[in-house]
């Protein structure tokens, strides 16, 4: 009998769920905060579904309910994925080593 | 592009996610980290876009809505203080959940343009993580635009409570289950809609009841969901990419939610339910005035220049203060005297996690000079003074004599055990836990009653 893909997906999920929890504990706690910002950037790849959604469809009808909700997410999403990396991006800037103590 | 190609390149892009995190485990690397996590989202981009190939239709509005995106998200990165993170993180995992959202009624109304089969006739097993992602989406989103609103204090942080509350969201959270299962077995609309508007309340109700001070368990809390949102969705469009983030960001957050709760001695559940920190728990024991000695900034710059080790604790109020330049200045004239100075930061110090730390590093604190709890505990016995600006409550010894008290449990930093004990604060209000600080009426306890940041300011000068 052939395994379902299903199968395959939530074998993905759970080891994903165990590499996240393994990884998360050994981030240092000052940052943290970088942390949410980055998670919060990186879940955003759901933009490959509001991509899928915007782009279907054919050139008479771009323009259905289902590709407007797409562009909405496309929207949405990209304001966090680049939002999300600029500002951790800034933040981890700050937490270069200062050498000169004046 | 070919399926499979796709599949090995969106498992590419997270892997690269695993990297970005992994990066953050010290400030060296998490630059690169982040790096590798816009990598990550270039490749997925990108082969998204390949593997359509249909370039004609929409390719144009999808990337007039990416750029718009894009620069607004840039404008905000770039504007946005550093004092404003948490409603920022709020405010982002709102975005994340209204995407998931819209990408799952997306699915719903046209379910051929994702291979899940026709409209009316979905495959079952997408139906199902399509409804689960866009439930717990709303749920995310209505919950971060209160978690926005409160801490970015147009909602006031109290927390807001009314008979049955818990059990109205007990009986919406069954009615969003049951509209699922009816969902499935007919796929009509209504039945769709009504989910996802329930799910909208449910996340309303949901945050109304928590305080202010709990709102790094809130963050955390919807941090997590926003991952499983993701991960709901992931599997709905069977995207590798999708399904590893989600799954990395989900338990990233539960993490922190745990972290947090630890910090606070508090059960999730506790915290969940809400209602603490409100007027009602707020008992005043005895109104008794008790002998406070208050001091000056002439008076404090004595006692840290007469030191030979400083602690600085910082909490909320340096946040609400911008005080965190001040308190590096000053930080800085005590270095040059000679001074040892160290910073002293509690798990749930601020809003967020890691929120201090984030403000001391825009202040060109080092992060060597900066200690977490466990680190700086057993400092405090040989220091000589304990700087407290803008915290309170987890530095209140009844939380480890009292068994009565509200915070009784809650690990504190021992600034008690110093020589003397500096407190800026605006009054001696109690803190957010509604608990009188006794620490406020010893003997080697000098209160400066000040804003923060003028306070330090002044004492700056009195150093120089």
């Amino acid at each position: 009998m052939e395994i379902d893909p299903f199968i395959f997906r939530l074998s993905i999920f759970i080891l994903s769920i165990f590499v996240g929890y393994y990884v998360v504990w050994s981030v240092t706690p000052s940052l943290h905060t970088p942390l949410m910002s980055v998670t919060n950037a990186i879940s955003s790849v759901i933009i490959v579904g509001a991509i899928i959604a915007g782009l279907s469809g054919n050139i008479e009808s771009i323009f259905d309910t289902s590709n407007i909700f797409g562009f909405l997410a496309i929207f949405l999403a990209a304001i966090n994925i680049f939002g999300g990396f600029l500002v951790t991006q800034r933040m981890l800037q700050m937490y270069k080593k200062k050498k000169k103590n004046k | 592009m070919s399926a499979n190609l796709s599949a090995i390149f969106y498992l590419i892009s997270g892997v690269l996610f695993i990297l970005a995190l992994r990066g953050l485990s010290s400030p060296g690397t998490s630059r690169r980290g982040n790096l590798f996590g816009i990598l990550g989202m270039l490749i997925a981009i990108t082969v998204t876009f390949l593997s359509i190939g249909n370039f004609s239709s929409g390719f144009i509005y999808v990337l007039i809505f990416l750029l718009a995106g894009g620069s607004v998200g840039a404008f905000i990165a770039y504007k946005i203080p550093m004092t404003a993170m948490p409603e920022l993180v709020a405010g982002f995992h709102s975005l994340v959940g209204l995407a998931a959202v819209f990408v799952a009624i997306s699915a719903f109304l046209n379910p051929l343009a994702f291979n899940l089969g026709l409209p009316g006739d979905i495959k079952l097993s997408s139906l199902i993580e399509m409804s689960i992602g866009a439930a717990v989406g709303a749920i995310t989103f209505s919950g971060s635009i209160i978690a926005f609103l409160k801490l970015r204090g147009i909602m006031s942080g109290s927390p807001i409570t009314f008979k049955g509350q818990h059990y109205i969201n007990l009986l919406l959270g069954l009615t969003i289950i049951v509209l699922i299962f009816y969902l499935c077995k007919n796929q009509s609309d209504s039945f769709f809609w009504s989910m996802i508007a329930i799910s909208f309340l449910v996340g309303l109700l949901l945050i109304i009841p928590i305080g202010g001070a709990d709102m790094p368990v809130v963050i955390s809390m919807l941090n997590s969901y926003s991952g499983w949102a993701a991960a709901g969705i992931g599997f709905t469009l069977e995207n590798t990419a999708l399904i590893i983030t989600g799954a990395l960001v989900g338990s990233s957050g539960a993490i922190l939610s745990y972290i947090m709760c630890k910090g606070m001695n508090r059960s999730f559940f506790s915290v969940i339910l809400g209602g603490f920190g409100g007027t009602n728990s707020a008992q005043q024991k005895d109104k008794t005035k008790k002998p406070v000695k208050s001091g000056n900034s002439e008076d404090a710059a004595f006692l840290m220049k007469n030191a030979s080790s400083v602690i600085i604790v910082p909490g909320y109020g340096m946040a609400v203060a911008q005080a965190q330049h001040a308190v590096r200045e000053m930080a800085d004239c005590l270095k040059k005297n000679g001074i040892k100075v160290s910073y002293a930061v509690h798990p749930v110090a601020g809003r967020m996690p890691g929120h201090m730390n984030v403000l001391l590093a825009e202040a060109n604190v080092p992060y060597d000079e900066v200690f977490e709890q466990e680190n700086i505990n057993n400092d405090f016995a040989s220091t000589d003074v304990a700087f407290i600006i803008g915290a309170n409550d987890v530095t209140n010894p009844v939380a480890k004599t009292d068994p009565q008290s509200p915070i009784y449990g809650m690990p504190i930093l021992d600034v008690e055990k110093s020589k003397s004990v500096l407190f800026v604060k605006r009054s001696l209000s109690p803190g957010y836990a509604g608990i009188d600080n006794e620490l406020f009426y010893r003997d080697n306890t000098l209160m400066l009653f000040a804003d923060a940041k003028k306070m330090t300011e002044e004492i700056v000068k009195n150093l120089g």
